[in-house]
């Protein structure tokens, strides 16, 4: 063993590097960061789905526990639907096509980064300390962290809702209504996504704001499930032009039922979302980036 | 070793943080602390080096910039020609970073996966993966633990597998924060061996604070003193001693005695200090303290006693008290 240990020292010896000035890890070669994150990400996330899946029973009880819960929640509505014709102006299976688009996506957003809302604990605690000297973007490590498979519920309830509102909606489906479903999911997860990022940003800031962003995050689901005219219409303009919830679903929706906007805005602004979700990723990242400079650590 | 290649380099590095204090429900008063105050030195590859100060003296805060976690105010930082914080992620390639206070691998996760995970993240090869973890697991008596989650793991245990984790990527430079802190004396002499070889044969550069004089002495032949910000002392452990004006690795006996006396005086030791019916005298630290208290008790009237270790804040304060 002693010579092993001889040898493995004289492979990374300095003085006898293989790059100069560089005698242990060779040089890295400049990736781009978003692929490092990417690929950071994929292998935090492949380790805790490896190790959910030690506890496999577990896991698919949680997974259900979870797809059950969330089937109750439109239970709910579906209840009331037993006593009112409408609400809003809006049938069953349209209120079905809100409220199923916009919980796959908070359930897309929340799977992919939901975690990020644990960063106060970490900023407060200092634990952020260790993944910031690890070769992975910050970003990447937390909201990889805990990644939680059982989330995959809410996802699942959501389509199942959805798939049920496509099916007895009586909407004329042209190959742009048929296109825009899919891309409203997505596009609001993105939303989502931002709103997530830019809530974690102000956590750097105020040590526990999590509620904040849950308020926008979940709260916002909460309210796209219903439709817009029950509404008023402050807040309407609220969601639509400061934080844009929204184009997560009321208007692409709003667009495939063919009804108007009750702000008056035209059809094709549904299309809108995915640029509208790019855009707002533009001052959740700055407010991260401004976030982790800030970063103070803590005493020892 | 490595013809003194700078390795890390600080100039005039600062860090100044704002502390927000309420003074009353409505008021709040900000206040600028200097947690660093211009400092400035140089690590040449192969050394290793003890960084010591009292509590808040801005020994983490230096590790921390020096890994690119913080940002500094203002100076010029380098550490492997890299600027931490502006490339902390090539940079985090290069160092290994040890915090005796907290783990840095998942807590949830038996050791070996933390260890399997950190391969990719770091992109080790296999081949070099497995000469190091061989190493570590040897020398640092991991192979029991390794199927073992992190958190059922004790400190000692613990601090074996961060350092191991700091250390599979080859880093050339080492941080250590407090990395004996808690342990007890058969795992600090563990960690201590294991340093040692690791900087003797490999030439790992190792940066290490601690509130040890023991790990200093066992470990470092440069020390740096930072308190309040300031670097005070940067040079051998012998001559801090002599700044400090005690003699290498000195106990102290506290005495208190019935009343009042003039310093008192007992073979092989010397009083250093007088305060009221209290006496501290120092003796070397390989010396049995029974004679010395048998002594005490035998000529005056001596009514309680404490034995003190060295510890770094004695030998700061004493370098304080030589030079004023």
């Amino acid at each position: 063993m002693a010579e092993a240990v001889a040898e493995a020292g004289a492979g990374v010896a300095p003085g006898a590097p293989e790059v100069p000035g560089v005698p242990g890890a060779p040089e890295v070669p400049e990736r781009s960061r978003a692929l490092e994150g990417v690929r950071g990400y994929g292998l935090i996330v492949a380790m805790w789905i490896r190790s959910t899946m030690t506890y496999r029973t577990s896991f698919f009880l949680a997974t259900f526990g979870n797809a059950t819960v969330q089937l109750l929640d439109f239970v709910a509505i579906y209840i009331m639907f037993s006593h009112v014709e409408a609400l809003g102006g809006f049938s069953l299976p349209e209120i079905a096509l809100l409220y199923g688009s916009c919980s796959a996506s908070l359930g897309l957003a929340d799977l992919l980064l939901g975690n990020t809302d644990r960063i106060g604990v970490r900023v407060r605690d200092g634990s952020l300390d260790t993944m910031l000297v690890r070769p992975v973007p910050l970003l990447a490590q937390v909201a990889a962290d805990r990644f939680a498979l059982r989330r995959l519920g809410r996802i699942v309830q959501g389509l199942g809702v959805l798939g049920w509102a496509v099916w007895a909606l009586d909407v004329a489906w042209t190959p742009g209504k048929v296109l825009l479903v899919p891309v409203m999911i997505l596009a609001g997860a993105a939303i989502f996504a931002a709103v997530m990022l830019a809530g974690a940003a102000f956590q750097f800031v105020a040590g526990d704001a999590a509620e904040v962003q849950n308020s926008f995050t979940y709260g916002g689901n909460t309210m796209l499930q219903y439709p817009p005219t029950v509404f008023g219409k402050d807040l309407l303009r609220g969601v639509t032009f400061i934080v844009p919830l929204a184009f997560v679903n009321w208007l692409p929706a709003l667009h495939v039922l063919g009804r108007p906007d009750p702000l008056g805005l035209p059809g094709w602004v549904g299309y809108l979302s995915p640029l509208v979700a790019f855009v707002a990723f533009l001052p959740a990242s700055l407010a991260w980036r401004a976030g982790v400079r800030s970063y103070r650590s803590t005493g020892s | 070793m490595g013809g003194g290649e700078v390795l890390i380099s600080l100039d005039g590095v600062e860090k100044v943080f704002d502390v927000r204090r309420r003074v009353s429900l409505m008021r709040r008063e900000k206040r600028q602390v200097r947690a660093v105050d211009g400092i400035s030195f140089e690590v040449a590859r192969g050394e290793m080096v003890g960084y010591i100060g009292p509590n808040g003296a801005g020994k983490s805060t230096t590790i921390k910039m020096l890994t690119g976690i913080l940002t500094p105010s203002g100076g010029r930082l380098r550490v492997a020609g890299i600027d931490p914080a502006r490339e902390r992620m090539r940079l985090a390639h290069r160092i290994g970073v040890v915090f005796g206070q907290r783990t840095t691998l998942w807590w949830d996760l038996p050791l070996k996966d933390s260890y399997g995970l950190m391969r990719r993240m770091y992109r080790i090869p296999a081949e070099r993966f497995a000469r190091n973890m061989e190493r570590c697991v040897e020398q640092l008596d991991l192979a029991e633990l390794l199927d073992v989650p992190v958190r059922q793991l004790s400190l000692g245990q613990r601090m074996r597998g961060d350092i191991a984790a700091a250390l599979l990527h080859d880093p050339d430079v080492l941080y250590l924060d407090e990395p004996t802190i808690g342990l007890d004396v058969v795992s600090k002499a563990k960690v201590r061996g294991f340093l040692r070889q690791l900087n003797g044969e490999l030439g790992t550069t190792v940066l290490l604070t601690t509130h040890d004089l023991q790990d200093i002495e066992q470990l470092c032949e440069r020390v740096m003193v930072i308190d309040h910000g300031r670097l005070m002392y940067d040079g051998p452990l012998r001559g801090l001693h002599t700044a400090g004006g005690v003699a290498e690795s000195e106990r102290t006996l506290v005495v208190d005695l019935e009343r009042e006396l003039p310093a008192i005086s007992v073979p092989g030791a010397r009083v250093v200090k007088v305060e009221g019916p209290r006496q501290w005298l120092a003796f070397p630290a390989g010396a049995s303290a029974a004679p010395l208290v048998a002594a005490v008790a035998a000529d005056y009237p001596l009514v309680d006693l404490s034995v003190r270790e060295p510890d770094i804040e004695d030998v700061i304060a004493r370098m304080y008290a030589g030079r004023g």
